[in-house]
């Protein structure tokens, strides 16, 4: 991926080299600072050399009401570790220093990025080495402010659709999100699940004829690499996060043998 | 004269000028938008009403008195101070009015289940309650700080059927309450309703618990050009998510010689940030989006949000309904805060000087009233909210008052 611009252009190359690889792409979910800043670095390159296709890099917030019970301890545990929205940026600074290529996303609920300011943070991201911005608690209508600071950047705004989303937000969502739409799997919050969801595919389908060509990615509860199997032909790519940080707890080599495990076929 | 606006809010987005919208993740706002089109068609359904009325009338026991507070308007030596007596509405506090609309419109939305938080509990007891009258399934979800300081709402809530699920994140008061409400409605959003117990949240939330609270101003302002044959020089009411005194003002909103005064959590001072004074601590209190709504939250430089105190549960909250940020930009509206210690005194003096056990909520707003009355004129005329009563916080206040 070298020689790609950060930002939308590296994106969109991820996504097709795995098509071209006839595969979707695999995402994962790490926060800053957990169990501590240095392990979460050490984590997430384990993650690159083991064929992670991009991240989505978590900032920690106090009150994270989409997340279940792993996430919000894991990101408890990064605000204990004194974990800021600046230090991430500093992170993905530090993660490209030591050599990582793949596109990073950053995942922060609203009220950290509103206190660090929209303009300056899409600004400040981009020049860190960062490629999008992923905000759990905003919804298309109120996305207008973030959408023109990240279209002079060109940096990817992603935007979630649900299964409780009907056709015309589908179509809003489509129309205004950068880089790929995050499809929720399920009602509910992040936590790794059993079974997926039995209408998965009708789902992704409703959005697929909606989405203009937009890369979708699956996210919510994977967890196993039968929930891969399962959705590898259905989406462009997939984000596995709850289940990835409590294989971390077994560290560097709890990750590995964990995505080993996911990415068997 | 205060400044008024025949505008009326929110906006179409949910807006009451800068504050308000819809934050809240995409899974939820089909659920905001059904809310808004059944709240729309019930409040000009004209059955509806008439049921909402009935209850309030034969179960809720409306409209409650408003009081002439003899004894402490001569001992403070000044203005004439009225209680709009919400204590003596059906479960003890105003969170009833909002509590039985919103289950009506669950019904309407042939939900079955309801789901709340609570911080003082009288708003998990309010739809424990209405859930019992209409056959509902209750879950209430309370900070474990919160469930160890008012035991007895715990209690009653059980005994009326709901469930109480403790939550032990975070600061273990409302605030996490609601986060672990969101979180069960985010998951179970088809079959539940979410009954949100105060004028805060994403939109239509402001909106319809403000319009089910306005009730105690509508007849709070009738009964005072009765009593005392004019209007107040002042409503003052205490201020947590803000839906008892959004109820007050609102009927009082566009007569300009009106001051209205909402009085937060001074907790144990300003100066040392240990309080829920989100409109009185420049350093920590600033335009945020907490729980679904743009308002004033109080947060540390990084945009964490910040821990609170108040020696009452209902107002120890870091955000504010945004309807009040806005009436505060206005000018129509002025905040001010009362601390622990001027709450309790005021708490001792209504019990001793007029037989009335306040909540401690409540007894913020007689702080300010103490505070205003003496040096206004004994002409004047003060209505002061007494949101609730304060049997559930007799625990506290035999502590505090045992130091
Ligand atoms: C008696 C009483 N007053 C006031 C409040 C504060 O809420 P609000 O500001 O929404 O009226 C509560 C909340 O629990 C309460 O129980």
């Amino acid at each position: 991926m070298t020689g790609v611009e950060h930002g939308l252009p590296a994106i969109a190359a991820m996504f097709a080299a795995a098509r071209a690889a006839q595969r979707a792409a695999f995402l994962p979910y790490y926060p800053i600072g957990y169990p501590s800043y240095t392990e979460s670095l050490d984590a997430i390159i384990a993650l690159a050399e083991l064929g992670a296709d991009g991240f989505e890099i978590g900032v920690p917030f106090s009150d994270p009401l989409a997340d279940g019970p792993v996430i919000q301890a894991a990101t408890q545990t990064a605000l204990a570790n004194g974990i800021t929205v600046r230090r991430c940026l500093d992170a993905v600074r530090e993660l490209r220093l030591r050599g990582v290529m793949q596109p990073m996303l950053l995942m922060s609920y609203l009220n950290p990025l509103l206190a660090y300011g929209p303009a300056a943070f899409v600004r400040d991201a981009k020049a860190a080495g960062a490629d999008g911005v992923i905000i759990p608690d905003l919804p298309v209508e109120e996305a207008a402010e973030w959408a023109a600071a990240c279209r002079s950047h060109n940096f990817a705004q992603v935007l979630f659709v649900a299964p409780t989303s009907d056709a015309a937000r589908i179509a809003a969502v489509a129309a205004q999100a950068t880089g790929f739409i995050y499809l929720v799997s399920v009602t509910g919050v992040t936590g790794a699940r059993t079974g997926l969801s039995a209408d998965l595919a009708g789902f992704v389908a409703r959005v697929r004829s909606r989405a203009g060509g937009i890369p979708l990615v699956l996210g919510f509860g994977i967890s196993t690499a039968a929930h891969v199997r399962q959705i590898e032909q259905l989406t462009d790519g997939f984000i596995v996060g709850s289940a990835l940080i409590k294989a971390a707890q077994g560290g560097v080599a709890g990750v590995r043998a964990f995505v080993t495990e996911l990415r068997a076929p | 004269m205060n400044k008024t606006s025949q505008q009326t809010l929110p906006d179409e987005r949910g807006y009451f000028g800068a504050y308000g919208g819809r934050f809240v993740p995409e899974t939820l706002i089909p659920a905001l938008d059904e809310l808004l089109a059944a709240y729309e068609s019930a409040r000009v359904d004209p059955a509806f009403q008439a049921q909402l009325a009935n209850l309030q009338a034969t179960y809720v026991g409306r409209p409650t008195p408003l009081t002439h507070a003899r004894r402490l308007s001569q001992q403070l030596g000044g203005a004439q101070i009225y209680l709009k007596r919400e204590d003596l509405a059906h479960t003890g506090a105003h969170k009833i009015n909002n509590a039985i609309g919103q289950a009506l419109l669950a019904q309407r939305m042939g939900k079955h289940r309801i789901i709340a938080e609570t911080g003082a509990g009288q708003h998990g007891v309010a739809a424990a309650t209405a859930a019992a009258l209409l056959g509902l399934e209750c879950h209430v979800y309370m900070g474990t700080v919160d469930m160890a300081r008012q035991q007895p709402n715990v209690y009653r809530m059980q005994l009326l059927g709901a469930e109480v699920l403790p939550v032990a994140a975070g600061s273990k008061t409302l605030k996490d309450a609601i986060n672990a409400a969101i979180r069960d409605w985010v998951t179970n959003v088809q079959s539940t309703h979410y009954m949100l117990g105060s004028a805060l949240g994403p939109h239509p939330y402001p909106r319809i618990v403000r319009d089910f609270q306005s009730i105690i101003g509508v007849e709070a302002r009738r009964q005072i050009l009765e009593a005392a044959g004019r209007l107040p020089d002042l409503c003052i009411a205490c201020v947590g998510g803000g839906s008892n005194a959004i109820g007050l003002f609102h009927a009082f909103q566009e007569d300009a010689a009106v001051d209205l005064i909402g009085v937060e959590a001074g907790g144990s001072g300003i100066a040392g940030g240990v309080h829920a004074a989100r409109f009185s601590d420049p350093e920590l209190g600033r335009p945020g989006v907490l729980h679904g709504t743009r308002t004033f939250v109080m947060q540390d430089a990084n945009g964490q949000i910040a821990d609170t105190h108040s020696i009452s549960a209902g107002l120890d909250y870091p955000a504010v309904g945004p309807e009040h940020a806005h009436l505060r930009d206005l000018e129509r509206a002025h905040y001010t805060y009362a601390s622990d210690s001027e709450a309790l005194a005021a708490f001792h003096l209504l019990c001793k000087v007029q037989g009335i056990i306040p909540a401690l909520e409540s007894a913020h707003a007689i702080a300010e009233a103490v505070k205003r009355a003496p040096s206004m004129p004994k002409t004047a005329v003060i209505i002061v909210n007494l949101s609730g009563r304060g049997d559930k916080d007799l625990d506290t206040v035999l502590q505090e008052t045992g130091k």
